[in-house]
C-alpha cells in the first residue's frame, strides 16, 4: 500500500517531550495512512512507548503537534476525551478492570462515555467481543482469563468505540510465547479489516509478514523507516543492524 | 450466700432484670438511630472527602489532611465534652444526641477519608490510563473505574473500623444521651447492683454481634480476585 497517496489519519509534527532534563523525544515527524499498519521499534529507552502514549496525549508532549484524522489534539479547543475514544490503546499490562466481566469491560465506555443503553452496549460489545474470538467467555472477570484472552478482551474494548486508529503498546510482551499467537492473529483480523495501526512491538517476525511500514527509533529520533524487507532485511544504520540482529538471533 | 447465688445476684437478678429491661430496651432503640445516622453520614462524608482529595487541589488536600489527623488523634471522648459544654458558651446549642451523632459522624469521616484514599492511591495507573484512552475524563475514570476497586479494597479495615466507632455511641451516657449505657449506670447507681450493666452488655451483643457478621459477609461478598 502506498503511502503517500492514502488519507493521514495520524500526524506527528516536530514532537518533542522531555522528562525533566532528560529529552526522550527530540522532534519526531511521522505520518501514518488511513488503513497503514505501522511497527515502531527500537531500542528499550529509545522513546517508542513515549512516542505512542503522545499519540492520544496520555503523555503530555513538551511540544509539537499530534493531528489525528485532521484534529490538532494539541489545540486548546479540542475535546481531548471526545478524541480519545476514537484512538483505540492496547496496554502492554492488558489492564482490564478486574471487577468486571469481559463483557463489563468492553461495555462500560459504551454506556458511561457513549450513553448507550445497557441493551445496545451489550449488543456491540458481544459483537467486538465475537471479533477477536472471545463471544463464549463474554462472563468471565479477568483473573479467569489467561493473558492472551485477557489482551484480546483488551482489544475488544478498543475496537468497541470504533476507532479511527488503533495504538498497541508492546501488547504481546507480557504474554507467555505460546499465548502470543492469539493476539498476532486477532491484529492480523483488524488490519485485513482496514483498520489503521501503529504498534510498538518487538515481534520482528510478525512486522516482517504483517507491517506497511517499519520505523526504528533511537535516542529519541527516527533513525530509519520504510518497508520492513528494507528496514528489517537491509538495515543503513549501524544501530539499526546491530538492534535487529540481536532481535532476530 | 453460695458463690453462684452471690454471682447470679450481682449480675443477673430477676427483680432488677424485669424492672430494667424495658428502659434498657429504650436505650437499645436510641442507640440503633445514633449509630445508623453515624455510620450513613460518617460512611459518606469520608468517601466525598476522599474523592475531593483525588483531584488533588493543594488547599483543598491540607485542609483535609488537617482535620483529619486531628479526628483521628484525639479520643473521641475529648471531642464530645469540647462540642457538648464549649460550643453552648458561643452560642451554639446542640441537643445531646446531635452532639454525639456529629462528633461521632466527623470521626468516622476521617479513618473513612484516609481507608478509601489508600485504597485509590493503591489502584495501579493502567486502570487510570485504559479508562482515560477510553474516552473518559478524570471524574468518569474515578467513578466508574478506580472507586470502584478501591472502595472494595477498603472495605476490610472499613467495616472494623465503622464497628469500632459506632461502638463508640457509648460515649453519649457522659453527657446524657439516654442510650443503654446511659440508662443502665443510671440504674446501676440507683440499685447499687451491676444486673443493668449486665443487662447494657448483652444488649450491646445483641446489636453488634449481627453487625460484626454482616461485616463479614459484605467481606466475602465483595472480595474479589485480582488479574
Amino acid at each position: 500500500m502506498s503511502s503517500s497517496a492514502a488519507r493521514p489519519i495520524l500526524e506527528v509534527r516536530k514532537l518533542t517531550k522531555r522528562f525533566g532534563t532528560v529529552e526522550v523525544l527530540k522532534g519526531i515527524d511521522m505520518v501514518v495512512a488511513e488503513r497503514e499498519m505501522v511497527f515502531l521499534i527500537g531500542p528499550s529507552g529509545s522513546g517508542k512507548s513515549t512516542l505512542l502514549r503522545c499519540c492520544n496525549r496520555l503523555e503530555e508532549p513538551t511540544s509539537g503537534h499530534v493531528i489525528v484524522d485532521g484534529v490538532d489534539l494539541m489545540a486548546p479547543g479540542t475535546d481531548i476525551n471526545a478524541m480519545r475514544r476514537r484512538i483505540g490503546m492496547v496496554f502492554q499490562q492488558f489492564n482490564l478492570y478486574p471487577h468486571l466481566t469481559a463483557l463489563g469491560n468492553v461495555s462500560l465506555a459504551l454506556r458511561k462515555v457513549l450513553k448507550q443503553s445497557r441493551a445496545q452496549a451489550d449488543a456491540t460489545a458481544r459483537a467486538a467481543l465475537e471479533q477477536v474470538g472471545l463471544a463464549a467467555r463474554a462472563g468471565a472477570y479477568p483473573a479467569d482469563l489467561s493473558g492472551g484472552q485477557q489482551q484480546r478482551v483488551a482489544i475488544a474494548r478498543a475496537l468497541a468505540l470504533e476507532p479511527t486508529v488503533m495504538l498497541f503498546d508492546e501488547p504481546t510482551s507480557a504474554l507467555d510465547p505460546e499465548l502470543v499467537g492469539s493476539v498476532l492473529s486477532a491484529m492480523r483480523d483488524m488490519r485485513a479489516a482496514g483498520m489503521t495501526m501503529v504498534v510498538v512491538s518487538h515481534e520482528l517476525r510478525f512486522a516482517r509478514e504483517a507491517a506497511d511500514r517499519v520505523v526504528f527509533l533511537d535516542h529519541g529520533q527516527i533513525v530509519e523507516e520504510g518497508p520492513p524487507s528494507q528496514v528489517l532485511g537491509t538495515p543503513t544504520s549501524e544501530r539499526a543492524r546491530a538492534f535487529i540482529a540481536d532481535l532476530l538471533h | 450466700m453460695g458463690g453462684w447465688e452471690r454471682f447470679v445476684d450481682t449480675f443477673f437478678k430477676p427483680a432488677l432484670i424485669e424492672r430494667y429491661w424495658p428502659a434498657i430496651l429504650d436505650g437499645m432503640w436510641v442507640t440503633i438511630q445514633i449509630a445508623a445516622a453515624v455510620v450513613v453520614t460518617g460512611l459518606a462524608l469520608g468517601l466525598l472527602l476522599a474523592v475531593i482529595r483525588a483531584y488533588r487541589i493543594r488547599p483543598l488536600t491540607w485542609a483535609i489532611i488537617l482535620c483529619v489527623d486531628v479526628l483521628r488523634a484525639l479520643p473521641p471522648l475529648v471531642l464530645i465534652l469540647l462540642a457538648y459544654f464549649g460550643l453552648p458558651n458561643i452560642g451554639i446549642l446542640l441537643s445531646a444526641f446531635t452532639v454525639l451523632w456529629l462528633v461521632l459522624s466527623a470521626v468516622l469521616a476521617a479513618f473513612t477519608e484516609e481507608i478509601v484514599w489508600a485504597g485509590i492511591t493503591s489502584i495501579r495507573k493502567g486502570q487510570w490510563d485504559a479508562a482515560r484512552s477510553t474516552g473518559f475524563g478524570f471524574t468518569g475514570a474515578l467513578i466508574f473505574v478506580v472507586l470502584p476497586q478501591a472502595i472494595r479494597l477498603a472495605i476490610p479495615p472499613l467495616t472494623n473500623r465503622t464497628i469500632a466507632i459506632t461502638k463508640n455511641t457509648a460515649l453519649g451516657s457522659v453527657i446524657g444521651v439516654a442510650e443503654i449505657l446511659n440508662r443502665a449506670t443510671t440504674a446501676q447507681s440507683v440499685e447499687g447492683n451491676a444486673t443493668p450493666l449486665a443487662m447494657a452488655a448483652i444488649a450491646y451483643c445483641l446489636l453488634f454481634v449481627p453487625v460484626v457478621i454482616a461485616g463479614r459477609w459484605i467481606e466475602t461478598r465483595f472480595g474479589w480476585r485480582r488479574a
